[in-house]
């Protein structure tokens, strides 16, 4: 009788244990989360999502609310697909003060704005590796400038910009030795190491930029910032950490402070010490890469001098807030009112008021100074703490109705909280640890407020299995009740870190759908088949050719020699929306082409066997695609076949490039 | 009549699966516009002929016949008979006949007449346009009809027929 019972004992104990075991999370998502994440066949979605590709270098395009990829924008890293980085157009794009940089690491992309709303016209992006700021034009999706910054160890506080897209701003995340002195020893770091903040002006007409001035400022790191806006327009604020000036071991050693600062920077009070020509101009070197439509070629220029402001002597430009445990994410709300600091050490989330933040300076209420720059008394500059919000909160973004949503690492959630009461609403999981999130307009004075997308840094098991690389995820809330409803998981390219999302009904409208030939003024260009031709200057042969369905024009060429190098130039004659022709060509060191209508670009090729080799259009673009294709020849050195070329030509007929 | 040298006067439409958005030839008193080289880039492959503006002498003297016809639509009605009436109908009614005549003749030639080297040649098939109306053209749905300047054409056709019809058997009944 004994060991039945016990066994039984046994039994029970072992359910009540199991019954006792937490259980995973299980929630899904709502029932009615696939008809609100739907969009039928054919029919668009409402908003265009950016998406920072990480360390892809890209900048990625995607439909909210179905999360469908449209595009990869190729900007810091080349793209053998495109051709991007390696044809003889665009090399020039990715030229830097340390040469040719083929991959960079893009972290936030920042939508330009014009009274503080989203205009569409171009979208802004960081390296955060090779300090540089690209700008890509939002007509064709295309990189259109990289202005690389120096002073910099890494460009992360950045791009952000002012109400008007005045300015783009660079802070560097590394301090760095700079000027004659730059080989110091690290542990001089304190006394040799800077910080600098670029100031980047946008031309409104054509969206140049140029380095309008820098700010050399204390050596420490910056996170990230965002302008002020109304009332705060003529201010940014900086998140920045290490103000330890810590220079090894950093996860430790610049974590001991109970609070870092938010930087407030005064740029109009800049602006003004720029006009009393208080600047300096500082010798530098940095690349300025500028791509010209109408050549479709991209130029490079070095520059070597910059105008810097010494915020330490220069007063009132620049102040710091105290702001608990190595604040990271820095954000202004559509009010331009509140700052909301997200230490990522913290346990609460400290909202400055910019009212307080400018009574704080009339008063002089300073609690000390850091470096020669005067810090304002937290409680002075403070508008309340948000309690309990959860842990390691790391970026806020805005709705249209007094609303904030902080994504919080740690605990892998977003928190809506109130941003006037600082009272928490709402809180939701996110599969898993969430970095960055972003309300279509959340950044702007005008917020869509609809859905908040959520870009996670851990994937895990929301997909099938692909080894131990997993794709990288996003994840789309909807906010629209007072509930958030998690409505659809989507994979992204590359780790995705920032995003901003713009109504579609901006964009569409004003992309382009081809290039007109009458506008092409490539030097190289065959503007119709009559101009085709193979010309050779020395040792370079320069094929002008023409693509068109269904061929190429020359598709036969001779003459070629051993030790030439070969630049297929090759026009898209086609006038019609969506008929790319590509170019490749068998033993191609560098990449293929992708030539979109009436566009020219250059594939450099040099032989290194004599023969005939074969090149084709890899773009299927017709029923005859498969047929879009040519021979090269390639003679010894010296040898005496003369240079010719045709399309169309059976055996020797005469060359005819006047058809 | 005079909105005619300013407004399309016909329009040929076409519909692919590649081409939801369809592709349009308006044809002008003295030009062809719209999605001319699209349309000829794609007709190459079943050996139509390139469709030019200089290939249709029709573009020279049109504007001499409406001209024309404007002419004497304006001298009928300062004549202001019914014969005048009768002439200047007799002669809108043979203008539209012929216009049709010659449009169907360089359709016929342009859908028949064709490259024995194209890529595509399919036994028996021809690719003339549809005079008026819709035809199926391989993938593509073709649709021909008149423009702006067409239908004032034809509205100032049944005005004057109008006319001529009350005068006729209403006006001569009274007494």
């Amino acid at each position: 009788m004994r060991t039945p019972l016990a066994v039984l004992i046994a039994l029970l104990a072992v359910t009540v244990f199991q019954m006792c075991k937490p259980q995973a999370p299980t929630l899904i998502s709502g029932t009615d989360a696939a008809i609100k994440a739907y969009v039928p066949p054919g029919k668009y979605d409402e908003f265009y999502n950016f998406v920072s590709g990480g360390f892809s270098g890209q900048m990625t395009v995607y439909g909210l609310p179905s999360g469908r990829l449209f595009r990869v924008i190729p900007v810091f890293s080349e793209d053998p697909t495109t051709g991007y980085g390696y044809s003889e157009e665009t090399k020039a794009m990715l030229n830097t003060s340390h040469g040719y940089v083929p991959w960079d690491d893009l972290h936030h992309p920042a939508i330009s704005t014009t009274r503080g709303e989203h205009d569409g016209r171009w979208v802004f992006g960081n390296a955060n590796n090779t300090p540089r700021v690209a700008r890509i034009d939002l007509k064709t999706f295309r990189t259109a400038e990289i202005l690389e910054l120096p002073n910099s160890g890494g460009n992360h506080s950045s791009p952000f910009i002012t109400e008007n897209t005045e300015y783009v701003v660079a802070g560097t995340r590394f301090s760095v030795p700079i000027g004659d002195k730059t080989d110091v020893p690290i542990s001089s770091f304190k006394e040799n190491f800077k910080g600098y903040i670029s100031f980047i002006s946008v031309d409104p007409k054509d969206g140049k930029m140029n380095i309008a001035f820098q700010l050399k400022t204390p050596g420490v790191s910056f996170d990230l910032s965002r302008a002020g806006k109304g009332p705060s327009h003529g201010w940014f604020f900086f998140s920045c950490y290490n103000t330890e000036q810590a220079y090894t071991l950093l996860e430790v050693n610049a974590s001991q402070k109970d609070k870092d600062f938010i930087m407030a920077v005064n740029w109009k009070k800049a602006e003004e010490y720029i006009a009393a020509g208080k600047g300096e101009k500082v010798k530098a070197r940095y690349a300025r890469n500028r791509y010209d439509e109408t050549t479709h070629t991209a130029t490079s220029e070095i520059l070597t001098e910059v105008l810097q402001l010494d915020p330490a002597q220069l007063k009132d430009i620049i102040f710091f807030i105290p702001c608990p445990k190595s604040p990271h994410g820095c954000d202004t709300d559509p009010t331009g009112e509140y700052i909301v600091g997200s230490g990522k050490l913290a346990a609460l989330i400290p909202v400055f008021s910019f009212t307080k933040i400018q009574q704080a300076i009339a008063n002089k209420e300073f609690e000390g100074e850091f470096a020669g720059i005067p810090v304002i008394k937290y409680e002075a500059a403070l508008h309340g703490e948000v309690k309990k919000p959860g842990l390691g909160p790391l970026h806020t973004e805005f709705d249209d109705r007094g609303n904030a949503y902080t994504s919080f690492f740690v605990s892998s959630e977003i928190v809506k909280w109130n941003v006037k009461t600082l009272e928490v609403l709402d809180r939701v999981p996110t599969y898993y640890s969430i970095g960055h999130l972003c309300v279509p307009g959340g950044p702007t004075r005008k917020p869509h407020g609809k859905y908040v997308i959520a870009y996670n840094k851990i994937t895990k098991d929301r997909y099938l299995p692909t080894g131990p690389e997993l794709t990288q995820s996003a994840q789309i809330y909807d906010i629209t009740g007072d509930k958030m409803k998690l409505i659809l998981d989507f994979p992204t390219i590359g780790e995705p870190h920032y995003a901003e999302a713009i109504p579609a009904s901006i964009i569409m409208p004003q992309s382009v759908k081809i290039f007109k030939l009458e506008e092409n003024k490539h030097p190289y260009a065959a503007l119709g088949e009559g101009q085709a031709k193979v010309e050779r200057k020395g040792n370079q042969v320069h094929v002008y050719m023409t693509a068109i369905r269904s061929h190429l024009t020359p598709d036969n060429i001779e003459g070629v020699k051993l030790g030439d190098d070969v630049y297929f130039h090759v026009t898209n004659l086609e006038q019609d929306w969506d008929v790319p022709h590509g170019f490749a060509i068998k033993g191609a060191n560098n990449a293929e082409l992708l030539i979109m209508p009436g566009e020219t670009a250059t594939l450099k090729w040099k032989p290194l066997n004599i023969g005939v080799f074969p090149f084709y259009c890899t773009d299927f673009c017709s029923a005859l695609h498969q047929e879009m294709q040519g021979y090269i020849r390639v003679s010894p050195a010296g040898s005496a076949v003369p240079l010719k070329y045709s399309t169309g030509k059976i055996e020797d007929a005469a060359i005819d490039a006047s058809r | 009549m005079v909105s005619a040298y300013f407004v399309p006067l016909w329009q040929i439409l076409m519909w692919a699966p590649q081409y939801p958005e369809g592709l349009e030839m308006k044809i002008w008193i003295n030009t062809l516009t719209g999605d001319v080289k699209i349309i000829s880039a794609l007709n190459h492959y079943i050996g139509m002929k390139h469709i030019e503006v200089a290939m249709f002498p029709e573009f020279g003297y049109m504007i001499y016949i409406v001209g024309a016809i404007i002419g004497t639509g304006l001298v009928a009605a300062w004549w202001g008979t019914r014969m005048g009436l009768w002439t200047f109908l007799l002669l809108l009614l043979l203008t539209g006949v012929s216009a049709l005549v010659d449009f169907y003749l360089w359709g016929y030639d342009y859908g028949h007449n064709l490259d024995p080297t194209a890529a595509i040649t399919i036994p028996g098939m021809s690719y003339q346009p549809p005079l008026i109306g819709t035809k199926q053209l391989l993938n593509f749905t073709a649709f021909s009809g008149p423009d702006i300047g067409g239908w004032i054409f034809i509205t100032a056709t049944a005005l004057v027929a109008a006319t001529l019809l009350y005068e006729h058997f209403i006006r001569k009944q009274k007494p």
